[in-house]
């Protein structure tokens, strides 16, 4: 088990360096000088040479892809433009307020989608079930930024209920972000968790189970909502991925200063350093995320865990293959 | 006279669904000793999975629904037991082998868990003693004690099965329902199980359904037969009675079928045509469309029970003349 973590962790280094060099070629090419956006159009060639220098943009492609790799295996991910600090410390201290938002916003999600799923799968073509599906429906369908704006304007203009922007001083602050951000993903994790239940309700060990005598809830806690857990966990951390994307969007809507802001505001002003390192960092995120994801898999379903194991199995098992 | 341990009376069962209803069983009725072993015998969709999921309550509902009939266990209506009581019924007094030991095992629970929990609901145990117990079941359907923390997919099929046996016999039931337990398994592994149960049987003094549609399965365990068609007991008898004097012509047929190696016949003899569709049974006889003997009498009305004898009797209008 430790080996395949091992063996996983090296594989995020390849991923970072092929996002790097995407993201790298693709703001080379992009128009514009930051040197004039930083010195003023006005700038004489010698000051944007200095500046060039200063910045570590000087030479050509090769000698600056070659210079950000190396800097990227160092953990220096260069100097933002705009204010000339290394990108990575500004990045770490925004990171840890997106983290705060999407972690919230999954936890929200993972609690309201399992228990409609779970409810509507229980309840099937009942009323319930209908309403469950229509939400989810509807918490699919509305784009993230229109509920964020639905909101500020009630919660916010008509109420006067809740701030709406900023974030660090209240917790009332993250409310709305967090619902924003949380609903849409509770939708998918609902439709998927629904649909899992169904499958695993008709299999054959569920009936073995209440065979046993065994009381309705626990037939469905013990036996049917573990199985059902493999496909919902997998969506989870599709969604956590979709989440740190959605926070750029998020973000500016109610101005928090976050990675996601960090990168719109970085991508406006041409600070490219900074816009590669953000990328960067959601790749990294993402790259760990499917490492736990996968990791989890091993708890929730044993096969896989004999899967991983199987090298260094102990005893010869007969049949396990055929099962 | 033995106990009596069970009495099924006219047990009507019925899936309906918005296009049909399926009439899976049509007033089955029989009775079984303490001790006593019964054998369900019939072809693909004779009803007799229902008959017995009918008797634990397990029918699917929605669409199953039984519509009359009544199921007497120790002097008990189970029909009219609330789900409470039905439960501790089901795994402790009255436990059930499932057809397909692939499936009808949690994959996600170790299998020491799963025998362990039904000894916990029917015993006021500890979970240690639960586990102890587990093992010593594990054992005595011939699978090494430690091996009660593996994975269902780490067994064979024909371990699987033992598994759910140990499962099914956990509490000592009074009445164990074999649905088709040798189906799945291939024909060493067959003889190995029918020897099991019937060494356990002989053991706890277990009455036993047993269903299949294996005529020497039944032979080898059975006391007495009741040989199901369209979901109706059509002939029932000691084994003696339906193996030396059959009657009716579906168990006549049913026999013939059975290859004969001194008989070297090119060809296999069969029942003509086919099992009626349980949504559209035909009127009178059932069996009536297939039959070599049957008359414009057996086309309407419902067909006479007759004894032949205190402990055979034949559902068909030939015999009505002898009594």
């Amino acid at each position: 088990m430790l080996k395949f973590i091992i063996k996983r962790l090296l594989w995020i280094i390849p991923v970072l360096i092929g996002v790097t060099v995407i993201v790298f070629t693709i703001l080379y090419f992009s128009p514009g000088d930051p040197a004039y956006l930083a010195l003023g159009d006005n700038a004489t060639p010698e000051a944007v040479e200095a500046y060039h220098i200063e910045m570590g943009i000087d030479g050509s492609y090769a000698t600056r892809l070659g210079r950000t790799l190396t800097g990227l295996l160092t953990g220096d991910l260069g100097l933002s433009y705009r204010s000339r600090t290394p990108v990575m410390d500004e990045l770490l201290v925004r990171f840890k307020v997106t983290l705060d938002i999407s972690a919230w916003s999954i936890v929200l999600g993972i609690i309201l989608g399992i228990l409609f799923g779970i409810v509507s799968a229980l309840k099937q073509n009942t009323i319930w079930d209908t309403l469950a599906t229509g939400c989810a429906l509807f918490g699919i369908s509305m784009p993230m930024f229109w509920q964020g704006l639905m909101l500020i304007l009630l919660c916010s203009v008509y109420l006067n209920i809740l701030p709406a922007s900023g974030y660090g001083s209240t917790w009332k602050q993250m409310v709305m972000p967090v619902i924003a951000l949380g609903v849409n993903s509770s939708a998918t994790i609902m439709r998927t968790t629904r649909s899992s239940m169904l499958e695993v309700l008709r299999q054959d060990y569920i009936r073995t189970a209440k065979a046993k005598g065994q009381s309705y809830y626990l037939v469905i806690m013990r036996h049917a909502l573990k199985n059902a857990m493999i496909p919902i966990v997998t969506v989870i951390g599709l969604q956590f991925g979709t989440l740190l994307a959605g926070s750029i969007v998020c973000e500016s809507i109610f101005s928090i200063g976050g990675v996601g802001k960090y990168l719109v505001d970085s991508m406006n002003s041409r600070d490219y350093a900074a816009v590669q390192g953000c990328v960067l960092m959601i790749a990294f995120v993402s790259a760990v995320l499917n490492l736990i994801v996968d990791i989890i898999y091993t708890y929730i379903d044993p096969r896989m865990k004999t899967m991983y194991n199987s090298v260094k199995s102990k005893k010869p098992k007969k049949g396990g293959a055929a099962a | 006279m033995a106990e009596k341990i069970l009495d099924v009376k006219d047990l009507e069962i019925r899936y309906v669904t918005d296009e049909e209803t399926v009439k899976a069983v049509n007033g089955i009725s029989f009775t079984l000793e303490k001790g006593e072993s019964i054998g369900l015998v019939g072809e693909t969709g004779a009803g007799k999975t229902t008959t017995a999921l009918g008797i634990l309550r397990l029918v699917p509902d929605p669409p199953g629904e039984i519509v009359g009939g009544s199921i007497e266990f120790k002097g008990r209506q189970l029909l009219d037991l609330t789900e409470k009581e039905m439960r501790q019924i089901r795994g402790g007094q009255i436990s059930m082998i499932f057809q397909d030991p692939m499936t009808s095992l949690n994959p996600v629970m170790t299998v020491g868990e799963q025998i362990a929990e039904v000894v916990l609901l029917h015993n006021k145990i500890s979970k240690a003693e639960a586990r102890k117990k587990a093992m010593e079941m594990l054992e005595q359907v011939g699978i090494p004690g430690e091996r009660c923390d593996e994975y269902p997919h780490q067994f064979s099929g024909g371990m699987k099965q033992r598994v759910v046996i140990a499962i099914a016999l956990a509490c000592s039931p009074e009445l164990l329902i074999a649905d088709e337990p040798t189906t799945a398994l291939d024909v060493t592994i067959q003889a190995q199980v029918l020897e099991l149960m019937r060494k356990l049987k002989q053991e706890y003094n277990t009455s036993l359904i047993l269903i299949t549609h294996d005529l020497g399965v039944v032979a080898k365990i059975c006391d007495k037969v009741a040989v199901v068609y369209a979901g109706e007991v059509i002939e029932s008898g000691t084994l003696k009675d339906i193996y030396t004097d059959k009657r009716h012509p579906y168990t006549i047929g049913l026999f013939d079928s059975l290859p004969d190696i001194e008989n070297d016949s090119e060809s296999l003899k069969v029942i003509q045509g086919m099992v009626p569709d349980p949504s559209n049974l035909p009127d009178g006889c059932k069996f009536h469309p297939r039959c070599p003997h049957a008359t414009e009498a057996c086309k309407t009305g419902v067909m006479p029970s007759i004894q032949v004898s205190e402990t055979h009797m034949v559902r068909c209008n030939r015999f009505s003349a002898e009594v």
